[in-house]
């Protein structure tokens, strides 16, 4: 009987703990938003930040786009010849790229590559009371250190997602066309004819805009939430990979429910 | 000078994610053909089948235009499909005729014209007066195995 109870006191607290920290972060986010970054000072840490999370994680988005389209290429050729229907490879790899693998691989990527560095480095910067010291010389760390990065992230992930798409696509064409021999013009043809600019090239870049701005909200707070230890930094670093995966892949799924009404 | 380098590479990077919106939505999704001038002919058909918005419209093979609206006919009980037709394609005989056909045995429906021999040519909003409906394969199969059944009875 005692043990029960226990396990529901247990239950309990990991609700509300839950509860609390959603409402923290939402605050958090609140306080982002709210505080509208100050043009002519914020404009240079923008730039900066968009460099450290966009430009440089450029290069592994546009590797790992072109292998996934060579690789989408390959396996949508080898189950459509079975059909005698090859010719349709243009749209599957369009399709599958700008609905789905452009959005959620790049954001995988992104959460990886630039959600966990953030982490860390907000992690580190509140651990040797870097933020603290801004506080006391009357500095706000909300809008110097969080609101730019938070920003960085959201400008910079739909872009890595377009990019990476149409790398994605540019693979799809070289196995099919170039290595498989189909025809280039059938090729396109079948691919502009399935592709739609409203219902599909945008609803992906929604995707990629709502990816963006939760992978680096849950960046940007697990670090400004952080035991202030060494260990707690590592946590936190962990967090938000998995945070960000899970919400990505969650959110992914709602939102090609929502979408679906219009293909 | 360092922030020269870094303003450079942002704004490379801008560059590229808006080259690679114009790339998907000019050579992926193929909306130059969407806003390009022309002019629409309508037609009654039977039977579509699988016609899609943004089908292809051809003229001996050649693509000269697409479909741009499909509705049902709710008195006739025909689907009206509306055909955007390239500007430059100026001179279709106005007893034209369209054809729904099959791009190879599982490929997609196509709208083929055939022109005829009129002189006066069709203008926009004009509607083309002879057309075949597509060939459905089980109506096809049907009428075999009637065929077969029949003439075994002889």
């Amino acid at each position: 009987m005692l043990w029960i109870a226990d396990q529901l006191v247990l239950l309990g607290q990991a609700v509300l703990n839950l509860v609390t920290n959603l409402g923290r972060s939402a605050i958090f986010l609140w306080n982002i938003l709210y505080r509208k970054p100050h043009l002519k000072k914020g404009f240079p840490l923008l730039v900066e930040q968009i460099y450290f999370i966009g430009v440089l994680s450029l290069l592994i988005i546009m590797l790992s786009g072109l292998f996934m389209g060579l690789v989408v290429g390959l396996q949508g050729y080898s189950i459509l010849d079975k059909f005698g229907a090859s010719q349709q490879l243009g749209q599957l790899v369009a399709l599958s790229v700008i609905r789905e693998l452009g959005p959620v691989v790049t954001a995988l990527l992104f959460a990886g590559r630039a959600g966990s560095a953030l982490t860390a480095e907000i992690g580190l910067m509140k651990s040797t009371e870097q933020l603290a010291s801004m506080e006391m010389m009357g500095v706000d760390p909300l809008q110097h250190v969080i609101s730019p990065r938070f920003w960085a992230g959201c400008i910079a992930m739909p872009l890595l997602g377009t990019i990476f798409s149409t790398i994605a696509i540019f693979g799809g064409y070289l196995v099919g066309v170039v290595w498989l021999g189909l025809d280039s013009g059938a090729f396109l043809s079948v691919m502009q004819a399935s592709v739609s600019f409203s219902s599909d090239i945008l609803n992906g870049i929604i995707k990629n805009i709502v990816f963006g701005i939760v992978a680096t909200w849950i960046a940007v707070f697990q670090g400004y939430d952080t035991v202030p230890t060494a260990q707690g930094v590592g946590r936190a670093t962990t967090r938000t990979v998995v945070y960000s995966s899970l919400a990505i892949l969650g959110l992914d799924f709602v939102l090609t429910a929502v979408m679906m009404r219009s293909w | 000078m360092r922030d020269r380098i870094l303003e450079f590479w942002v704004g490379l990077f801008m560059l590229m994610g808006i080259i690679a919106l114009f790339i998907l939505s000019l050579k992926v999704s193929g909306l130059s053909s969407f806003s390009s001038t022309g002019y629409t002919v309508t037609a009654a058909f039977d039977n579509i089948a699988g016609l899609k918005i943004r089908s292809p419209v051809t003229l001996a093979g050649v693509k000269i235009g697409q479909v741009s609206g499909i509705k049902l006919d709710t008195t006739q009980f025909k689907a009206i499909v509306t055909m955007r037709i390239d500007a430059d394609q100026r001179k279709l005989p106005s007893d034209t005729s369209a054809s729904i056909l099959t791009q190879g045995l599982l490929g997609a429906n196509y709208v083929s014209l055939k022109p005829g021999f009129d002189q006066v040519f069709l203008k926009d909003g004009s509607t083309i007066q002879d057309t075949q409906p597509a060939l459905i394969l089980e109506d096809l199969i049907g009428q075999i195995i009637f065929s077969l059944k029949s003439s075994g009875r002889k």
